[in-house]
């Protein structure tokens, strides 16, 4: 008993030790966003008198002026379309290959390794010709393509180690007590694969969230610049003060989704809805 | 009328290996048929094609006298008990248990009051609305049982159901199978690789060897008559001794002593080599039995190596000089109870035979006992095919 509780002593000093490494950075970008401009450098972590000014300019001037709600609008709108075009191409894959036995499904995988795994910098060269020779250069689509490039392999790979564990005699019980297979497959099967497919869609919306290489390269714009690459473009009041308040606020803004979304799902994705199927 | 038949039904995988060879079963209406067999022998398959989970290469299935074969599960009206249980983890005990009625679309009252009368009948009245994954073992393998009985099948399917519970639980769920079956009156297949759940369960035993077929009938009929070696081994527990044996010009030489052939119904009765098979229970401690030992058997002499008393038994356990006994049929077995005990004695020239002895019996170990050995029960087998030499194990084959 002695030995298990001195092992939880420990456990609890290393996880406060990591939470705090890995929030503090988040709680100074906090501090720094509630800090009018002229407070910025001086050194107190807590502010001394706290301004939503940050926030208001960010969203000042409506839709046509503001220098964040149009790319706002496109984070969402390209993160939200190649998620939902990823997992359903990633759902049919990871079924077929979790599922039945067809030559080739080594090499796809295999395939899909060696993609997750290539430099993204490598493609964003050619990628710029051809976008602009194809008219795809600073528009939503000529992010959507390269973004399902890298999420497709990642999805697959979560959604197939996910569907392995799914016990598939539940499909045949489901048959027997008098399912069509369309039946067992969405009575039975779905509800137990959505926590993996949750999982899988939260990481590629993340990733597409995050990215700011193709941003950058790829628009020119607020047609299609996304949050990551807008930052860049933020200006101060004046040509001598820096934008550090507003690009914090900014960056707390878009962070507060993604928060959201691990909060709602995490206990889908946690729960582990499979237990207790078969014998345990 | 839900009787099953498998006629000639062979199943035969893509890479060519036979699972089910030829299989010939009638199933009674409302008949406990045990599909018995060490693992791999065919008989989860067998059960599968039954339930239309597997496909038939050829051959014909039959449920309530209509062809099944190109009939989906669904359409079979059969319930199945899976070794796993299968339950639906995402659904409570009340919809694991009503989803087949739900499936068919009978009204929600009626569903209420199905699920709730069979929950009654399995105790689960008050786990109706906790999921599976809060249930104990016992607890699941009764919401299958359910699921099951709610429907009114032609029949159950039951393949090792009670194969994940502990051996106590096991025991009083086994009773408690026998008596929802004999209750319900279903016709019911059960699949299981333990003899003693085969032996206690069924209206009539099917054992099962490398996809083959190789005797049905009631316990009784298996246990006195085998047709062959691995029945022979198979059934029963301790195991039916083995021996080899010679005959020779009307008598039976065993390592043992002899024994006068016309007391058996031996078929045939050609001179040469016998292996030869003798139950634990047709041992007896001389000193116990008294008079009967002049009127049949033989007595002799033995090293007792190991007494084991369990109070109502006493198993004692010695050797016999001998070359053994080889066969294939028997080397499955063995190999088959190494597997579940991972224990196993093979000694060169020496046999190990146990016998059943009164538990008033003074056997103690290392002493020489004298003992008894029932001749009128002894088994014959051929040694090149395995076959039983017996005329009432062969009228029954």
């Amino acid at each position: 008993m002695e030995r298990s509780s001195r092992d939880y002593a420990l456990w609890t000093i290393a996880i406060a030790l990591v939470v705090i490494f890995a929030l503090i950075p988040v709680l100074w970008l906090i501090s720094i966003s509630l800090k009018p401009p002229e407070a910025l450098t001086d050194q107190k972590f807590i502010p001394s008198d706290v301004s939503f000014d940050n926030y208001k300019s960010l969203f000042e001037g409506g839709i046509d002026d503001s220098p964040f709600i149009k790319p706002l609008i496109n984070s969402i709108g390209i993160a939200l379309i190649t998620t939902a075009i990823s997992i359903v191409l990633a759902s049919f894959c990871a079924y077929a290959i979790a599922r039945l036995e067809f030559p080739g499904k080594r090499v796809i995988l295999a395939g899909a390794l060696a993609i997750a795994m290539f430099p993204p910098i490598s493609t964003v060269g050619p990628l710029f010709d051809m976008w602009r020779a194809l008219g795809l250069y600073d528009t939503w689509l000529g992010l959507i393509i390269p973004y399902l490039t890298f999420s497709l392999p990642l999805a697959i790979y979560v959604l197939v180690a996910f569907f392995r564990e799914i016990p598939w005699e539940l499909e045949q019980a489901a048959q027997v007590d008098g399912a069509t297979p369309f039946q067992a497959f969405t009575k039975v099967i779905v509800p137990l694969a959505a926590p993996g497919v949750f999982t899988a869609a939260i990481l590629v919306f993340i990733f597409c969230w995050n990215d700011f290489l193709f941003a950058i390269s790829l628009t020119s714009s607020d047609a299609s610049r996304t949050v990551p690459a807008a930052l860049a473009f933020f200006t101060g009041e004046s040509s001598f003060t820096a934008p550090t308040g507003s690009i914090a606020a900014a960056a707390v803004v878009v962070t507060v989704p993604i928060i959201v979304f691990v909060l709602i799902f995490q206990r889908r994705i946690v729960a582990g809805l499979t237990a207790g199927a078969v014998k345990g | 009328m839900s009787e099953i038949v498998l006629d000639g039904v062979t199943k035969t995988f893509a890479d060519g290996f036979e699972a089910v060879k030829d299989m010939d079963l009638d199933i009674q209406d409302g008949e406990f048929m045990i599909l018995v067999g060490p693992s791999g022998c065919g008989k989860s398959t067998a059960l599968r094609m039954i339930a239309g989970l597997e496909d038939i290469s050829s051959g014909e299935v039959k449920i309530g006298g209509e062809t099944v074969n190109d009939r989906s599960p669904k359409d079979r009206d059969i319930a199945m008990v899976f070794q796993n249980y299968a339950l639906y983890p995402h659904m409570t005990v009340r919809e694991n248990m009503g989803f087949a009625l739900k499936l068919a679309g009978v009204d929600k009252s009626e569903i209420d009051k199905k699920v709730e009368e069979a929950a009654r009948t399995l105790d689960l009245e008050q786990h109706l609305d906790r999921r599976p994954a809060n249930l104990s073992g016992g607890q699941r393998q009764r919401v299958a049982m359910g699921r099951a009985i709610v429907r009114d099948p032609k029949a159950f399917l039951m393949d090792e159901p009670l194969s994940n519970l502990d051996a106590k639980l096991r025991v009083q769920m086994r009773t408690e199978v026998a008596k929802l079956q004999s209750k319900l009156e279903t016709t019911t297949v059960y699949v299981t690789h333990d003899q003693t759940e085969a032996m206690t369960l069924g209206d009539r035993v099917a054992v099962m060897r490398a996809g083959a077929l190789q005797q049905v009938g009631t316990p009784a009929e298996l246990y006195d008559n085998p047709v062959n070696l691995f029945v022979a081994g198979f059934i029963g527990s301790p195991a039916m001794n083995f021996m080899p044996g010679e005959i020779n010009g009307g008598k039976l030489k065993l390592p043992i002593g002899e024994v006068d052939l016309d007391k058996l119904d031996v078929e045939g009765r050609r001179d040469g080599q016998v292996i030869v098979g003798l139950r634990p229970e047709n041992f007896e401690d001389v000193e116990v039995i008294g008079d009967l030992k002049e009127e049949r058997g033989i007595t002799f002499e033995a090293e007792i190596d190991l007494v084991e008393s369990l109070g109502s038994d006493l198993y004692a356990y010695f050797h016999i000089e001998s070359e053994g006994v080889q066969s294939d049929q028997l080397a499955d077995i063995v190999e088959e109870s190494l597997d579940e005990t991972g224990a196993g004695e093979i000694r060169e020239g020496h046999e190990q035979i146990v016998a059943r002895l009164d538990p008033t019996s003074k056997v103690k170990r290392r002493e020489t006992a004298q003992l008894w050995a029932d001749t009128a029960k002894l088994h014959l087998f051929d040694p090149e095919n395995g076959e039983s030499l017996r005329q009432a194990a062969k009228e029954r084959a």
